[in-house]
């Protein structure tokens, strides 16, 4: 496995080699920033009328700030994922530096799996980047820390997944914007596919909720650590990195 | 070394290389010569293992490119028609990165890629960002990515391609020099780089093998002719037919070959404006030297000779006929 370490090495700096990295990373902790503060205050204001009226389930950190702050990270990154993942063959392609990596004593696989680490080391930099307002939650109040390592499993898992797909996707084709496209088409469909389900017959409306993204990851929302999920998203990772290794390889780029 | 049987690649419909088979010795070097289009880079890919055959089996060392590619893989160095180099790095990080892709021990790394540096004529430029350098000093560390791990066998497509007159005497010397402890195979448009580099060359053109042959028997077989160039006046008693003079000389024993010419740089200006001139090439086997038979047939014919003159054929021209040659007989065989 070092050749794949070795490959992720290269591609996680040429992230940081263009504005890239800092962009989509800029971005993504504004954007969850902006909304940990409005969660914050939201919750203010919920606890404040909680105390007027003493009514109704009590406010949580957890159910109020922990939950939405994680399903807006998990959105979030559906936006910014295909956008990290379109380069990861699409350049190699482009700068026929694919022909310095197919022709080294490397296997394919290898490569696959190496495009794979480097994006997860750059998102994974990010979501620890959230890890101020978990530190916040944790000192300021009395979140349920179960709550929020699961969250914290969850969302790695969800944005390996999506990697994994956009990886797919931009193996595929040589133009980066028809990859982040497919890309972001894909992981949207996955997670409206559960809209389905409502008027679905009792087979399709369990096979289209456990097809759904989200309903998934509900479930780590609450702090649970379901293996049925955790497979499911296990799944997606393999499917999305085979199927990357499969067209690489049987492509071999320039062959078709 | 490198052993290559019936080799094919389609890309849909046509082939790019069509039945292939050549094997190449230990310490060889081979050149690959060919025009554009002819197979060259799309030879040098299946070896490199960077695309499979349709057909057929590559070999290096024993190892097929297809069942045992890590293997043959591990035998190559590998320098493609574009140098394969990321731009945003540096000369010594991208040396670094391929050296570490041919798992050169890290321990040997710091060794090794100065070596290349300096093989290279790098070293000036070594801390420099690859995309600001020329297409030339790209083109120079393509040619140490490849040689980084010290492989046996080194494939590199027209390796002097961009390069300017100097670079291109110092990037044959080095080839030269890696020719001694290296199996090379490389490709190129140009004949004399053949001449000066390699002990054995391929000609291929459409995808096949049009000869094959040592350098010096290559020329010989090359210049096996003659050509002579003759330069005639039309007058009343030579007959206005336009195929006199052809039929005149064509009898002759030995001629295989008479073709007019329109005019050529050779033909003194007067003589161009003048309605009655005619220029013929006259071409001969190399045993006989036809020049005082195809005076004397002429000027028996009724011709003013003004000029004969035998030709030089350079290897270029050789080379040019060689190809068209080949072609002309595969579409009457068609
Ligand atoms: N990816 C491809 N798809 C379709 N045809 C291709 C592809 N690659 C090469 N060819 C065709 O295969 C033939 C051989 O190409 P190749 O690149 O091997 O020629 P070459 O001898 O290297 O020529 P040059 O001297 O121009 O580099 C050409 O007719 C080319 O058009
Ligand atoms: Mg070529």
């Amino acid at each position: 496995m070092l050749d794949a370490l070795w490959i992720a090495r290269r591609e996680f700096r040429s992230y940081f080699a263009s504005p890239i990295a800092y962009i989509v990373i800029a971005v993504f902790l504004f954007l969850i920033g902006y909304m940990f503060f409005n969660l914050l205050g939201y919750f203010q204001g919920q606890v404040q009328s909680f105390m007027r009226m003493s009514q109704g389930p009590k406010p949580t950190v957890t159910n109020l700030i922990v939950s939405p702050l994680f399903g807006n990270i998990n959105v979030v990154l559906l936006f910014i994922i295909p956008f990290i993942t379109m380069r990861l063959f699409a350049e190699e392609r482009k700068e026929h530096t694919a022909e310095l990596l197919l022709t080294a004593p490397v296997s394919p696989l290898q490569i696959v799996v190496g495009k794979f680490l480097a994006a997860y080391a750059l998102v994974s930099l990010m979501i620890l980047g959230t890890t101020a307002c978990s530190l916040t939650l944790i000192f300021a109040s009395n979140v349920d820390k179960g709550v929020l390592l699961g969250c914290y499993v969850g969302i790695l898992l969800v944005a390996a997944a999506y990697i994994a797909i956009g990886l797919f996707w931009s193996a595929c084709t040589e133009n980066q914007i028809v990859a982040a496209a497919a890309t972001f088409g894909s992981l949207l469909f996955l997670w409206l596919v559960a809209w389905g389900a409502h008027h679905a017959g009792y087979f399709w409306k369990e096979v289209l909720e456990q097809a759904s993204i989200i309903v998934h990851f509900n479930s780590f929302a609450r702090g649970i650590i379901d293996t049925n999920d955790v497979i499911y998203y296990l799944v997606l990772v393999g499917l999305g990195v085979f199927g990357a290794y499969t067209t690489f390889d049987a492509n071999q780029w320039g062959n078709s | 070394m490198i052993e290559v049987k019936e080799l094919t690649k389609r890309y849909g419909r046509r082939y790019a290389i069509d039945g292939l088979s050549f094997s190449i010795q230990r310490g060889e070097v081979l050149g690959f010569l060919g025009p554009n289009g002819a197979g060259k880079s799309t030879t040098m890919k299946i070896l490199s293992g960077f695309i499979y055959p349709s057909t057929g089996t590559a070999k290096i060392d024993g190892f097929d490119v297809r069942e045992d590619a890590l293997a043959a893989k591990a035998l190559i160095g590998y320098l493609p028609e574009q140098p394969p180099v990321y731009m945003q790095m540096t000369v010594t990080d991208y040396i670094d990165f391929a050296a570490g892709l041919r798992h050169v021990p890290s321990q040997a790394r710091k060794e090794a890629i100065q070596y290349a540096l300096k093989r290279c004529g790098l070293l000036d430029v070594q801390s420099r960002i690859i995309g600001n350098l020329s297409k030339g000093y790209r083109q120079r560390v393509g040619l140490a990515q490849a040689i980084v791990h010290n492989p046996p066998v080194l494939i590199l497509d027209e390796p002097t391609v961009g390069l300017d007159p100097k670079q291109i005497i110092e990037i044959r010397d080095l080839i030269r020099e890696l020719g001694q402890d290296h199996t090379i195979i490389l490709s190129t448009h140009i004949l004399s780089e053949v001449q000066v580099l390699c002990s054995r060359v391929i000609v291929i053109d459409s995808g096949k093998i049009r000869a094959q042959d040592t350098i010096s028997g290559l020329a010989a077989k090359l210049k096996n002719r003659r050509q002579v160039r003759v330069i005639v006046r039309v007058t009343g008693s030579a007959g206005s037919n336009d195929d006199s003079f052809r039929d005149s000389i064509g009898v002759l024993q030995g001629v295989d070959l008479v073709e007019r010419q329109e005019s050529d740089e050779m033909l003194p200006k007067d003589l161009l404006t003048e309605a009655n001139i005619q220029l013929w090439h006259v071409e001969s086997s190399k045993e006989k030297d036809m020049r005082s038979e195809i005076a004397k047939s002429s000027i028996a014919s009724g011709f003013e000779l003004l000029e004969l003159r035998e030709l030089e054929m350079s290897l270029e021209d050789a080379f040019v006929k060689l190809i068209d040659q080949d072609e002309a007989s595969e579409v009457s065989h068609a």
